[in-house]
């Protein structure tokens, strides 16, 4: 059976895109985002149990280059809309992120538990940091790709589909999104 | 919503395509602890947010990037009153916001969460969207005057001339003026030409409810290449709408009431504008009786002009124009039709429909009636009310971000839209 793999992914390469099923057309996701949308890849976010509508509006900012990252961007160029929503659907299906295996350093997580209430994070992405609707789960989530992505919306590099993001960073200092990274991506 | 299930040997087959691999982002030389813990930013739509569970549930919420299909648009659960149709007239248009009108019939349309401008075209009994420009920044606004097209992004106005000979082949459009916060709350505007043939541009305060410095919390006005501008109306919140009376030619314009008060005021306002540089009160007095919790010591409500029409709590009272055409009945000649964009701030949503305001002879507000609902069904949206427009033939347009559409309004006998 060592070889079945790479039988299936000739299959895949061979049939054409509409006999595809979602499932099939995602094993290309996977080679970045993880097995089961749980991310191996520096910087590069895990996907399971994301929220579909987020999902969504990321994919189609993707195809529309009004969030730039080269590889995504070609990822999505071709994709209808039906393609989108499929997508998200699909992703948001995912097994949940696996936080790492450590309990992490009581003082950082402190910190930033502190920071949390006093910015109010888990008003719109839930207390539990699930998310909803629009707004990301960022629970389990990669912490080297929650703090960079905080770094880029809050120097407006990565634009958010509204502003909020932008805004609401502009008083966090660097060391204080490395702590709500740290234990953000700790969340069980 | 469909559910996927996944075949474990397909998952594997993903581990044979190629991995991208990325540097990690250069670290961050740590900074000095903060002393004391900030306060929330001035943008924040969270500043002054109660810790109740009631209020945690509350947030804003953007719109669907994707527009819905014409067919599957909510028309069929709209009410209007006795004698009033409404059918598609464009759809296609991802977060259709602001609209404008050009001389040759194409009807311009903003948007504030994708980059695009649209233009409806109307040729030979044809109808078509197309995409004018792309690439913008939260190009919320569109105006039309003597042949040209401006756009208004988050910190910039620019403008295309003679847009409707160029449809099909736009020019990139060319800045007139950029001396504007960049702010993205209540950074997207509006604007409109008045009959004084300048530029009216509003600049929203930066946030809910904050203490706004000398360039923010205002409507200006212009001459029509970004010079000569000045101050018409200070003390405005955040204004996503104006127009002029057509008998007194004053300015009317709707702004949006502060969050987290309570549920039920402050109000949003319609207000009129007497003279240039009155003051209608934010962040001190909000609906022209209330004085901000946090801002209103020392001031007096009575310093500032109030409103001359309350338009409900966080209804969002968007876009608005006088009906000035002929098709409707009498008694909306001269009224001001309103779009609610529906409000977030709120346990039991509000607005999220059209209302019709008919004054009185001095200008002050008669009544407050609905024109349209049915936007709203258990508490969920299934459209947004943003901007309103009336057509040369009197009929009214309607746009919705929600669904990407803009939707036509007559009254009398339903004609057949062309094909």
């Amino acid at each position: 059976m060592r070889y079945m793999p790479l039988l299936l992914a000739a299959v895949v390469v061979a049939s054409p895109l509409a006999a595809e099923t979602i499932a099939q057309r995602a094993v290309a996701c996977f080679a970045c985002h993880g097995e089961h949308g749980q991310s191996e890849t520096e910087n590069t976010p895990s996907l399971g149990a994301q929220q579909a509508p987020y999902v969504l509006i990321q994919l189609f900012m993707f195809r529309e280059r009004l969030r730039v990252f080269e590889p995504m961007n070609e990822m999505a160029k071709a994709f209808t809309d039906d393609d989108l929503h499929a997508f998200s659907d699909f992703i948001a299906q995912l097994p949940k992120p696996v936080p790492p295996a450590d309990a992490g350093e009581e003082a950082r997580l402190q910190r930033a538990e502190a920071l949390v209430q006093q910015n109010h994070c888990n008003s719109c992405h839930n207390p539990d940091f699930s998310g909803r609707d629009n707004v990301p789960r960022l629970a389990g989530q990669r912490e080297d790709y929650l703090a960079r992505t905080m770094r880029e919306y809050k120097d407006n590099s990565r634009h958010g589909y509204d502003g909020t993001m932008a805004e609401v960073l502009q008083p966090v200092t660097a060391e204080q999104i490395a702590d709500l990274a740290y234990f953000l991506a700790r969340l069980r | 919503m469909i559910s996927w299930s996944v075949p474990r040997s397909l998952l594997l087959a993903g581990a044979l395509i190629a991995a991208f691999t990325f540097d990690a982002a250069a670290q961050q030389p740590a900074s000095p602890p903060a002393a004391a813990a900030p306060a929330l930013p001035p943008g924040s739509p969270l500043i002054g947010r109660p810790n109740s569970e009631a209020a945690a549930k509350l947030a804003p919420v953007a719109g669907p990037p994707i527009a819905t299909a014409a067919d599957k648009l909510p028309t069929a659960k709209l009410k209007l009153p006795p004698g009033f149709n409404i059918e598609v007239y464009a759809a296609g248009m991802a977060n259709a916001r602001s609209l404008a009108q050009g001389d040759k019939g194409t009807v311009f349309v903003g948007s504030r969460l994708v980059d695009k401008v649209y233009a409806i075209v109307n040729k030979d009994g044809q109808r078509s969207v197309k995409v004018l420009a792309s690439g913008l920044y939260r190009p919320n606004g569109v105006a039309f005057h003597d042949g040209t097209l401006y756009i208004a992004e988050l910190s910039k106005i620019s403008k295309i001339d003679k847009v409707e000979d160029l449809i099909d082949n736009p020019p990139k459009p060319t800045v007139i003026y950029d001396n504007l916060p960049k702010d993205e709350a209540h950074g997207w505007k509006f604007i409109a030409i008045g009959p004084d043939n300048k530029l009216y541009v509003p600049v929203g305060q930066p946030g809910n409810n904050v203490l706004h410095d000398d360039a923010h919390g205002q409507i200006r006005r212009m001459n029509l290449d970004g010079s000569g501008v000045e101050v018409v109306a200070y003390g405005v919140r955040n204004s996503v709408g104006f127009d002029w009376n057509p008998e007194t030619k004053q300015l009317y314009f709707t702004d949006n009431g502060r969050d987290w008060m309570s549920e039920d005021v402050p109000q949003d306002e319609l207000n009129r504008v007497t003279k240039v540089g009155e003051d209608f009160g934010a962040p001190y007095c909000y609906q022209g009786n209330i004085s901000d919790p946090e801002f209103g010591w020392g001031h007096s409500c009575a310093d500032y002009t109030p409103p001359v029409g309350l338009m409900g709590p966080h209804t969002a009272s968007l876009g608005m124009r006088f009906y000035t055409g002929s098709m409707f009945p009498k008694s909306y000649k001269n009224a001001i039709i309103v779009a609610r964009h529906g409000s977030w701030n709120r346990s039991n949503k509000a607005g999220g429909d059209v209302v019709v305001v008919k004054l009185n002879k001095d200008g002050t507000v008669k009544s407050v009636e609905p024109f349209i609902t049915g936007f709203l069904e258990n508490n969920n949206y299934l459209g947004r009310p943003v901007d309103v427009m009336q057509l040369k033939d009197g009929s009214l347009l309607l746009s919705d971000d929600w669904n990407g559409a803009v939707y036509r309004i007559t009254y009398g006998k339903p004609k057949l839209a062309s094909q």
